[in-house]
């Protein structure tokens, strides 16, 4: 009996190596960027967990990254549930990312409690696709609801938010979110399978969803601007 | 012909108990005066020694916090009718008998409901969710049925010859005549049915009257017996009073629950489903608390509609406790029975979310759910409207245009200038623009704008606009999120 390659007996799923994330199968739904997806178990967003996504500022491009698996989700005939969203989802934008508008459930409470409870409700229900809230400041305690929640549920539970949790959290997944040289970093702060992998960019094909040709990188950026604020002028 | 027998022998008090959970020591008077006797006490006015038949002064000495409430034969007249259009889920052959019987013929329906046995349990439970403890008895006779059910027996009786014998064993007096009849009877040294039918039949009849003889034969299926079948109103309202004053929602909510079941049976009976029910709260001294709960879609589902009131029910408040509370279903539409489907389907989700937006409504107000359209308008702030959710008429053909951020501000926010250049958590840098926006002047809210991608130092991208004519001063709009 010929003995076994070391390579064929490392890549059994029983061995997991410390620098590497555990092959685990969970059920999930692909980001639509093959690089995040590398680092993700399951090789996707983990439905039935809570997804936590820390952006450093609002507004560079928190929401994008996970526009194509929400998109896919609504055209899949499940609900896409924004709860206490910061500003209005533009729904001509949305209707750009590929969102069927019709499957989209916007929820605004007006206590913290009442979000939170609405967050639970929309992961109970069964019916939802994926669920993205928008909290500041929440307790450790609700988080843990949520999960216990989103562990049923069977969707995408995300989580978004400007201010630092505390680390040692119950979610699932969390991600970090930055921006350098116009391409949006995601860091992974915590993910089930172990090793903190180096942080990946994306490139989100322009901001426009899918619409690069709109522009023009060429020119050097305050020239850029000068022109066209002059113009501007001009024409008025 | 299968006929059950339903045969409520605690109905004076259960009119008034079945709205609460567990009330103090309570009896029935069938008058007022201190001199009247009690029909009914409960089980805790029992166990201090209150009677039936006792005088209410009699019943007070034994008992000083005894509440008695008179008899409300109305009430319970229209209970039992109650009862009747809820168990025409059961059979379309229901008919209400005496003071307190209910029978259904039930020989169509064994199929359906997978057997006799199944069929009783389902009518038991139902009548305990209604608050109802009843005899339930089953014979081939309607009278058989509701004599076996007033003697308290459950017997389950399918055949002809099983009835007469058991029919021989019951006392005579349940045949409901008058006290002389049974007394005379009794002095012959006849106490049983089976005895009354082993007498000469013409001397019986002489003696104790044409109509105890045909009872018999009704009862053992020598008559025909033909019930007048009862119809269910085409409406519902129903009311249940509190015999103790209710404060807490969680009590209210238990006493609608009762009527919610009685709702879902007639709604069942008649095919159809409820989106509109107005509770009514009377109170002592108070206009009465109006509760209207609005459903997305039609229901009959008594779990759901006891879901989506909970909620409604947390929001108001009570100005004082609530002595009846009564329901009418106001708006009414035809809905199709289940197929049983091993696999969800699409109408299930539909289903379901419909229930979800009901119960978000209900504990956050209409408001606070809606959907999203894109509307076909150049100018930003009218490119989209608020909908209800899952509203399927939003424009599908209609090409989202290029460069529109995710997010839009609620209105536009002024951007400090510093030599020209727009601030905004620092200088802004231009990628992308101008895109001339130049449209309302039609309806008076015209704009004429120059739109751009713009980005800041610390890397947000944001959509910036910079009005055209004389003020010329730049605002931001969106976020690209």
């Amino acid at each position: 009996m010929a003995a076994p390659s070391l390579d064929a007996v490392l890549n059994h799923s029983a061995i997991w190596r410390g620098n590497d994330c555990a092959r685990v199968a969970v059920p999930s739904v692909p980001t639509g960027f093959a690089e995040l997806d590398m680092l993700l178990p399951g090789a996707g967003w983990p439905a039935e967990a809570l997804t936590e996504i820390y952006a450093e500022r609002p507004g560079i491009g928190e929401l994008q990254i996970v526009m194509p698996a929400a998109a896919r989700l609504t055209q899949a005939e499940r609900w896409l549930v924004m709860i206490a969203p910061p500003h209005i989802p533009y729904a001509p934008a949305l209707l750009g990312h590929g969102v069927r508008l019709s499957r989209l459930m916007l929820i605004r409470p007006e206590t913290v409690e009442a979000q939170l409870w609405a967050g639970e409700q929309a992961l109970r229900s069964g019916s939802c696709g994926a669920v993205a809230l928008w909290l500041n400041r929440v307790q450790e305690r609700a988080l843990r609801r949520l999960q216990l929640a989103a562990e049923r549920s069977g969707a995408l539970a995300m989580l978004f938010h400007t201010a630092r949790t505390p680390p040692f959290s119950s979610v699932a997944l969390r991600l970090h979110v930055s921006k350098a040289n116009g391409r949006v970093i995601v860091r992974i702060l915590k993910r089930r399978g172990g090793g903190i992998p180096a942080p990946v960019a994306l490139d989100l094909h322009g901001v426009t969803g899918g619409q690069p040709a709109t522009l023009h990188q060429s020119a050097p950026l305050q020239a850029r601007f000068l022109q066209a604020a002059h113009r501007s002028v001009k024409n008025a | 012909m299968l006929w059950l027998a339903l045969h409520f022998r605690h109905l004076p008090l259960e009119t008034f108990t079945r709205g609460v959970r567990g009330s103090g020591p309570l009896a029935i008077a069938s008058s007022s005066g201190s001199g009247a006797p009690l029909v009914a006490c409960d089980r805790k006015a029992h166990a201090r020694g209150v009677r039936c038949g006792m005088a209410v002064a009699a019943a007070w000495a034994l008992a000083s916090d005894l509440k008695i409430v008179m008899r409300d034969e109305t009430a319970e007249r229209a209970a039992l009718e109650r009862v009747a259009a809820w168990a025409f889920q059961f059979t379309p052959m229901v008919s209400i008998s005496g003071p307190a019987d209910v029978l259904l013929e039930v020989a169509g329906s064994l199929k359906l409901f997978g057997g006799l046995g199944r069929l009783r349990q389902r009518l038991e439970q139902g009548l305990a969710e209604l608050g109802y403890g009843a005899f339930v008895a089953c014979a081939p006779t309607p009278l058989a049925a509701q004599l076996f059910a007033r003697a308290g027996l459950s017997v389950r009786i399918q055949h002809h010859d099983a009835l007469h014998h058991e029919l021989e064993k019951l006392p005579v007096s349940l045949l409901d005549h008058s006290p002389e009849i049974t007394a005379m009877l009794g002095n012959f040294g006849v106490h049983s049915v089976g005895e009354c039918l082993r007498l000469p039949r013409d001397g019986l009849a002489r003696r104790a009257g044409q109509r105890l003889l045909d009872d018999i034969d009704r009862a053992v299926g020598r008559l025909p017996d033909p019930r007048s079948p009862f119809v269910p109103p085409p409406g519902f309202s129903a009311s249940l009073p509190l015999p103790a004053p209710v404060d807490q929602v969680e009590a209210l909510l238990f006493a609608a629950r009762r009527l919610l079941a009685e709702l879902c049976g007639w709604l069942a009976a008649t095919g159809n489903g409820v989106q509109s029910l107005r509770f009514t709260l009377a109170h002592e001294d108070h206009a009465d608390t109006q509760v209207v709960m609005k459903l997305v879609a039609a229901s009959r589902d008594h779990q759901h509609l006891t879901d989506v009131l909970r909620e409604r029910l947390a929001r108001i408040e009570l100005p004082c406790a609530v002595t009846a509370i009564t329901l009418a279903a106001e708006q009414l539409q035809p809905l199709a029975s289940h197929n049983l489907s091993f696999l969800p389907d699409a109408r299930h989700h539909a289903e379901s979310s419909a229930r979800f937006v009901e119960r978000l409504r209900a504990r956050l107000g209409d408001e606070a759910v809606c959907g999203l359209a894109a509307f076909p308008d150049h100018r930003p702030e009218h490119a989209w409207r608020v909908c209800e959710p899952g509203n399927d008429a939003a424009l599908k053909e209609l090409q989202a245009p290029p460069s529109r951020p995710l997010w839009l501000l609620v209105s536009p926010q002024p951007l400090r200038e510093v030599a020209a250049i727009p601030h905004y958590d620092g200088p802004l840098s231009l990628l992308a623009g101008p895109e001339r926006i130049e449209a309302g002047w039609w309806d008076g809210n015209d704009v004429a704008r120059d739109y751009f991608v713009a980005r800041n130092p610390v890397q947000s991208v944001l959509w910036v606009y910079r009005e055209r004519g004389a003020s010329g001063g730049w605002y931001l709009h969106g976020i690209f999120g």
